[in-house]
């Protein structure tokens, strides 16, 4: 690479021998973990709040509206005060409610989401954990957030809360198939589930190019797969205002609310990350063959901007889908992916399999 | 990092959750009436029980996705080795897959896929 002040393994490093030089091991490991885990803090909180933002201007968009307009400059401080006032809102728990499962679910959610975004792959030498088995451990972990949501429906003891998340249960564990068969079609072509393998993999091209049938019909069912997984419209039935008036979390108020919808932004970007890293070549930027000039000037912007610039690009799209097709019903959502996604899925598999083998990619 | 520190992720997500949570029932105005904390169905009381048994198709649902998500765990370690494995694996996956395929077929023709 021909630049390398893009590297963040130098600056990770640097840090780390300023601080071994002065300070017992024991202290440097601890100083490391917070200022890991503080950053971590501040990108969850940030990237949420700078999504929820988006999405009221992007509906707007789409609605020939302004969206927020009132509070500071475009109204960009408004998902703030929208964060105040639910930090200074009563916290209710219900009297008929199962009391610590249902304060337990909004820390399952969270927790989920915390653990799913330490394997992505920000930049160079940005990752907190690289696994050899990375992207089977996200599919793992972002599973496990379907138990929240069961949580926070069932111990609320509502009918609304009971219904909504029956569906999102039925909707997230049928969608997970085809995410994991994708997934799995990807690691086909890959040879390897390490992250960062696979990132660096992409150097020569990105996976959505080299791959080409397979792939783009993987991405696809990715896209849809991705965007019933993180409950958002079309596939948004578990929290359908018109019938069930907020799913799942409609006994929940205040902040604990704003935890379950910080999740759901969260989990969208994590869908969108891993799409990014699948596909769309994670932070390598965009390279044409032997288009030596263009390939220099793609190589000048860094893969920090690459990566967010592909994961907006596709978190825009998912919210494009939100304001565009009408919400679906359950039976359509289960025909989808039962009778649809999953057996193209699994033809997708072995034609992909066929051409790695024959050697028929770039 | 190594692998332990995933621990650091749990911690700061159950930090993050948890000072919020005591922040929120200590600052803020409480007040109580009878009424607050009763379940929210817009305005009308609740009648009988939340709790109540659920439609079975739920359940087939899941035991169809245990199913394939234990297949799915079969795939992933099958998916890396497949440069090296060659065309014996192709077709061990293509029985595989053909007995698979078997079961959602039987499943459909069931109409265990079809939602009532």
């Amino acid at each position: 690479m021909a630049f390398d002040i893009y590297d963040f393994t130098t600056l990770t490093s640097s840090i780390h021998q300023s601080l071994s030089e002065s300070l017992p091991p024991l202290a440097v490991e601890m100083i490391e973990w917070t200022l890991v885990g503080l950053s971590m803090l501040i990108f969850v909180a940030l990237f949420g709040l700078i999504l929820v933002y988006l999405e009221r201007k992007v509906c707007a968009l789409f609605q020939q509206r302004l969206g927020p307009m009132r509070v500071g400059k475009w109204g960009l401080l408004q998902t703030i005060a929208d964060f105040v006032k639910l930090l200074m809102k009563e916290l209710i728990t219900p009297n008929r409610a199962d009391k610590f499962l249902y304060n337990l679910a909004p820390f399952i959610v969270i927790i989920v989401t915390f653990m799913a975004i330490a394997a992505i792959p920000f930049a160079k030498g940005l990752q907190a954990l690289d696994f050899d088995i990375g992207v089977f451990y996200v599919s793992a972990i972002s599973s496990l957030g379907v138990i929240g949501i069961l949580l926070a429906g069932w111990a609320s003891n509502n009918k609304y809360s009971l219904i909504g998340a029956m569906r999102s249960g039925a909707q997230i564990i049928s969608y997970e198939l085809s995410v994991g068969l994708t997934l799995i079609t990807m690691i086909i072509f890959a040879g390897t589930m390490q992250i960062s393998g696979i990132v660096d993999a992409q150097a020569s091209g990105w996976f959505i190019f080299r791959g080409h049938i397979p792939a783009i019909i993987a991405f696809i069912i990715f896209l849809i797969a991705g965007t019933a997984e993180t409950n958002r419209g079309p596939f948004d039935l578990a929290e359908a205002e018109s019938e069930l008036t907020a799913g799942f979390h409609t006994e929940y108020s205040g902040i604990k609310f704003a935890f379950f919808f910080l999740a759901e932004y969260v989990n969208l970007f994590i869908v969108s990350a891993m799409a990014t890293v699948l596909f769309l070549g994670g932070w390598q930027p965009l390279h044409f063959g032997s288009f030596e000039g263009f390939n220099q000037v793609m190589d000048f912007i860094p893969p920090i901007f690459w990566f967010f610039g592909k994961v907006m690009f596709i978190i825009y799209m998912i919210m494009w889908f939100k304001w565009t097709f009408p919400r679906l019903r359950v039976d359509q959502i289960l025909t989808l992916e039962w009778k649809y996604l999953l057996p193209v899925n699994l033809f997708n598999i072995l034609l992909m399999t066929l051409i790695v083998l024959m050697g028929w990619h770039f | 990092m190594a692998s332990e520190s995933l621990i650091l992720f749990f911690i700061t997500a159950v930090i993050l959750v948890g000072s919020a949570l005591i922040f929120s029932s200590l600052v803020p105005p409480k007040s109580s009436n009878p009424f607050k904390f009763e379940p929210y169905e817009c305005g009308i009381e609740t009648v009988g029980e939340s709790w109540l048994q659920y439609t079975v198709g739920y359940y087939l649902f899941a035991i169809l996705f245990l199913i394939f998500d234990v297949e799915a765990v079969f795939l992933f370690p099958w998916a890396t080795i497949i440069r090296e494995a060659g065309i014996t694996a192709f077709v061990e996956i293509l029985i595989f897959f053909t007995i698979l395929g078997l079961g959602l077929l039987y499943a459909w023709k069931k109409h265990a896929l079809k939602w009532e």
